[in-house]
């Protein structure tokens, strides 16, 4: 017989492991991807198979040869990272754009702080925003989608995007959104990124992490209750100039950046009230942003600001101890 | 144009107001200190080990202006060098003290003693000392975990993979005395360098009996006592079955070491290896004469 | 009924109550006994016979060292063979009375037979004094002296006396099978209880997964005519049983940091003390045996066994068969708070409640890997803390940082390193942490009073 084992106590271990919550994430986000690649064809599936190849690579090439350490692209994170900045960005996007998105998603926001787990800002929203602010026309040109069987490309602004331009050449809100309808901005059917269409297959996704207790709801939540509000008084105040809640709820990257952004555990906090907060925050930025701000879309941005703020919401909302007032 | 030459007027005098605050600033607010504690502490050598066991130099500087001597601050760093510096700027005076070196006092190698379990815990020696006694037979020994070698601020200490036992670099230490601190068994001692760096030691603290340490360890002291019959310095003391020498006393002679039944007591630094044969024969026959010289006293005692 | 429960934290184990069928049988006696005098919170016990004395079951054969102490009575009748120090199960060397077994001959005042007694008597004191005469100690594990517990400082009042027949540990079935067994006894024990504390209410907590000992107690209640004493269904949830957060579910208050359980007017027995209490008052019955799950998925003969103390665990694994091959740590206690056994030639103690063999899949711990910040531990921690920091701190031994964010509250019940993804040994340091804060605590504690004693004179 072997030598017994003696170790401090306890003895037996959880089930959960790094690896298996990840897999929850990348099983919630196969429906958006199965959308997606529906809706936009077989160049979806190249930008989708380019970034998360990327990814992975990167990172493992980063531990191997620069830091010396055992790899750690078993823990899937990669995987994820790649997913979503795939689902970032527009499925015309050149394969080398991509891969420099990947390099400093994975390379600058995640590795350069220590890797997984140390870095601040969500490196899928860095890389992504790197992409927007250093190649604009491939970032903003959103084509018509043809799905799997689809010929031709229209080329054609999101709805956000299209509000936007709208408002100043001084068309009014009620004429520029009666142009869409909410089943649409649900199912799908119009020009954005990948993760800006199939509300219901990232909500599902969503769902199903909630069911698993792989997240709480509440930092979405309250982006929902938030951005819904915001809306709904600028809204009520001069309908002719903001745009009702219900599509903001729905366009742009509000439900995959609160469903899955949002939520990354690495760079959001880590007790209720602070979680609330962080989510407040998102939603008032992202609507000021596309209230107000020269971009469209908000959500991005909204995210990484909040990010900085995260280590002090952390500091100054703990959650209750026991027997303590 | 205009705005050219108003820009880098309002920058310049900008920087000029500022910089004149703070100079005014400073000195309104400035502290009054010896300046002697500044010199010292540009003597010391800045690693802020606490080894002296102040809070970092500049608070050793502040004791050292502070007090009458330098009979109680020494700074095992920087060395004998650096307290002649210290006394020079401070005009006391300081004996120059024997540098000292840190000493692992255990041999219980991975094969001299077996492990009896397998430690699965974090791999930390104090948190394992909290759980157990240990993964081998031996209560008393090193627990391999590496505490001493995340202690040392100055790169002296090392694991050996062979030994499982940390390895001490006697350029690197400082004798600082922080493995001292952070062995959770107290093996680690603080001892002098010796001539040329020649010590002897008992390289193990285990306070059982012979042959229960002897089961646990091939290289442990079994307390016999041998040694301390044969030191002519009475260097040696066997306390709690375990020997120790005292390296006030220690001549470096190495008849214990020659003598100890299973070789735990070690020499390190020697030019030449010990010849065990000869200087056991040279001891027998310092024992033989004295034993005959004690006899022919005996008999002129009884003649008279 | 609706299930009570703790209001923070808590993680759910399978409880893997394998053993729950085998009913309780007396192991043999083993041909040598080492009963410790270290088994006990408070000073060792002070041996009071000598090598070759004759002593019988239920003879004091050491007496309490100092106020929390307790006294030890030999579980064997026999001749003292030696009291030498002895290495208990983590190696450490304990002062041990080493009987060499003759006979089975009990002291004549002990009343070994079945009936049950249920008079109780009048006098609080003089329970209480039988019960520290019969050397009771907390059973649940924590081993504290019953009759310290049961005399509150001046100031503090029992409202509430809290049996706790939760056992939420995975794997232990002694304390269920004790209250389908002896659920007589552990009534009549409650109210011993009751009135040693001034006649106060009485919950017995017992969790969701044993309703044929819910049932049990209930009808027990019912024929003994106990009308202040009930039965409360608790939530199968770990850590159920710990004392504070027993308190939480039953009573809804919170003791404070630091503070004891009387300070918000509980006290809390386990049900294994509330029948040695039973033992102790009613039929003069010291603490001699304790009831011991043996237990583990690789191992083949499951069993609840009435051990006597001071029994060799070598002797209690041969006599079931033997170590299995593939078992590759044994844990005297549960899964979760239970130590790990390096030194199978220990003897058991009073507070020994199980023997569990894991196998190497099921314990050996996963390499760790970095912090993902994803919370579980400080969702998971019972107290309200926040493990992966307290863990940082330690790590980086800021102790003033661990005093700030509570280390001293920790209970070590387990549940932050059992729920980290990461597989960061989170209790480890922590365990640290609180032990120099607790310490740091203390000394202050001392200095203030010297302080306040030299400012007297």
């Amino acid at each position: 017989m072997s030598k017994l084992l003696v170790s401090p106590s306890p003895h037996i271990h959880s089930k959960v492991s790094t690896k298996s919550l990840m897999l929850d994430v990348v099983i919630a986000l196969i429906p958006a991807v199965i959308c997606s690649v529906v809706f936009y064809g077989w160049q979806e599936l190249l930008v989708l198979g380019v970034s998360v190849a990327s990814c992975v690579l990167l990172e493992w090439a980063i531990t191997k040869y620069m830091l010396k350490q055992p790899s750690t692209i078993g823990d899937w994170s990669a995987v994820i990272t790649g997913i979503l900045l795939a689902l970032n960005v527009p499925y015309t996007t050149p394969w080398w754009v991509i891969f420099i998105g990947a390099v400093v998603a994975i390379g600058v926001a995640k590795m350069t702080f220590g890797g997984l787990g140390q870095n601040i800002w969500n490196p899928a929203l860095v890389g992504r925003v790197f992409l927007l602010v250093s190649f604009p026309t491939y970032m903003t040109t959103w084509n018509q989608p043809q799905g799997l069987f689809g010929v031709d490309a229209v080329s054609g602004p999101t709805p956000l995007g299209a509000i936007q331009e709208g408002l100043l050449q001084g068309a009014s809100v009620q004429d520029l959104t009666a142009a869409y309808n909410y089943k649409d901005l649900l199912f799908a059917n119009l020009g954005g990124s990948a993760g800006e269409v199939c509300a219901l297959a990232l909500l599902a996704g969503f769902v199903y992490l909630c069911c698993r207790k792989v997240i709480k709801p509440w930092i979405t939540l309250s982006i929902f209750a938030t951005v819904a509000l915001t809306s709904l008084i600028f809204w009520s105040v001069d309908p002719t100039r903001f745009t009702d809640p219900l599509f903001n709820l729905l366009t742009g990257g509000l439900i995959l950046g609160a469903c899955f952004m949002a939520t990354d555990y690495v760079t959001s906090p880590m007790s209720l009230w602070g979680g609330v907060i962080f989510g407040v925050g998102i939603g008032f930025l992202t609507m000021m942003i596309r209230y107000f701000g020269s971009y469209p879309e908000g959500v991005s941005f909204a995210i990484l600001i909040m990010n900085s703020v995260v280590p002090l919401l952390n500091m100054w909302f703990k959650q209750k101890k026991f027997g303590r007032k | 144009m205009n705005a050219f030459i108003w820009t880098i007027a309002v920058v310049t005098v900008l920087g000029l107001v500022l910089a004149l605050v703070l100079y005014l600033v400073a000195q309104r607010f400035k502290v009054e200190e010896d300046p002697r504690i500044d010199e010292v502490e540009k003597a010391m050598p800045g690693a802020n080990c606490g080894g002296c066991g102040f809070a970092g130099c500049r608070a050793f500087a502040e004791a050292a202006v502070k007090a009458p001597n330098l009979d109680n601050n020494y700074c095992p760093v920087g060395g004998n060098d650096t307290m002649a510096k210290v006394a020079a700027i401070l005009g006391y005076e300081v004996k120059a003290k024997a540098p000292m070196v840190a000493v692992v006092r255990c041999n219980g190698t991975c094969e001299a003693r077996p492990k009896v379990n397998e430690y699965d815990g974090y791999a930390s020696c104090y948190v394992k000392s909290l759980l157990y006694t240990g993964d081998t037979g031996c209560a008393y020994g090193c627990l391999g975990c590496g505490d001493c070698v995340a202690a040392c601020q100055f790169g002296a200490l090392s694991m050996d993979p062979v030994t499982g036992l940390p390895v001490v670099d006697q350029e690197k230490c400082t004798a600082c005395g922080a493995c001292t601190k952070a062995c959770p068994k107290r093996i680690i001692e603080l001892r002098p360098m010796g001539p040329r760096g020649m010590r002897e030691f008992v390289s193990c603290v285990n306070k059982e009996k012979g042959p229960v340490a002897k089961k646990a360890c091939a290289n442990a002291c079994i307390g016999c006592g041998i040694c301390a019959k044969t030191c002519t310095h009475e260097a040696i003391t066997v306390e709690a079955n375990v020997a120790y020498i005292d390296p006030a006393k220690c001549k470096l002679c190495r008849e214990c070491e020659a003598m100890c039944p299973t070789g735990a007591i070690h020499g390190v630094n020697f030019p030449k290896p010990l010849d065990k044969d000869a200087v056991k024969e040279r001891i027998k026959v310092r024992q033989q004469k004295a034993k005959e010289a004690a006899e022919a006293a005996k008999k002129e005692v009884t003649n008279e | 009924m609706s299930k009570h429960t703790f209001s923070i934290g808590g993680v759910h184990p399978h409880d893997n109550k394998i053993s729950r069928e085998c009913a309780i049988q007396p192991l043999p006696i083993a041909p040598t006994v080492y009963i410790s005098v270290a088994q006990h919170i408070g000073a060792p016990s002070v041996p009071c016979v000598a090598v070759g004395d004759k002593v019988k079951v239920g003879q004091v054969i050491a007496q309490p060292g100092g106020f929390v102490g307790a006294f030890i009575h030999s579980s064997v009748s026999g001749t003292v063979k030696s009291i030498a120090p002895r290495a208990d199960l983590a190696g450490r060397a304990f002062t041990h009375i080493e009987i060499a077994v003759e006979g089975d001959e009990w002291v004549d005042t002990i009343d070994r037979s079945e009936t049950l007694v249920t008079a109780i008597p009048d006098d609080p004191k003089a329970i209480i004094e039988k019960i520290r005469l019969g050397g009771v100690v907390g059973l649940g594990g924590a081993t504290f002296p019953t009759h310290v517990k049961l005399s509150p400082p001046p100031g503090s009042k029992c409202e509430q006396v809290i049996i706790n027949g939760c056992e939420c540990e995975p794997y232990l079935t002694s304390d269920f099978r004790t209250l389908l067994e002896k659920g007589e006894q552990v009534v009549v024990g409650a109210a011993l209880l009751q009135k040693a504390m001034g006649g106060v209410p009485c919950t017995i907590a017992i969790e969701e997964n044993k309703p044929e000992a819910i049932a049990h107690i209930r009808e027990v209640i019912a024929k003994l005519g106990y009308k202040d004493m009930d039965v409360m269904v608790m939530k199968m949830m770990y850590p159920q049983g710990g004392e504070k957060q027993l308190i939480d579910a039953v009573m809804h208050r919170q003791v404070g940091s630091g503070a004891l359980p009387i300070s918000v007017g509980a006290v809390v027995q386990n049900v294994a003390t509330a029948l040695a209490v039973y033992d102790a008052v009613q039929k003069n019955k010291p603490i001699v045996d304790n009831s011991v799950t043996v237990t583990g998925e690789c191992f083949p003969k499951q069993a609840n066994l009435l051990v006597r103390v001071g029994t060799p665990l070598q002797y209690i694994i041969d006599f079931l068969g033997g170590i299995p091959a593939d078992a590759a740590k044994v844990i005297s206690g549960g899964p979760m708070m239970g130590r790990a056994v390096a030194n199978l030639q220990a003897a058991t103690v009073k507070g020994t409640g199980a023997l569990l063999f894991l196998t190497e899949k099921q314990t050996r711990r996963a390499p760790e890997t970095n912090c993902i910040r994803c919370g579980k531990c400080a969702d998971a921690c019972p107290m309200g803390l926040e493990p992966f920091l307290l863990n940082k701190l330690s790590k980086a031994q800021d102790w003033d940082a661990c005093e700030a964010n509570a280390a001293q509250d920790c209970i070590e019940c387990g549940c932050c390193l059992y729920s980290c993804p990461a597989q960061i040994p989170l209790l480890d340091n922590i365990r640290v942490g609180k032990g120099f804060v607790l310490g740091a605590i203390r000394a202050r504690a001392a200095a203030a009073k010297a302080a306040a004693e030299a400012a007297k004179k």
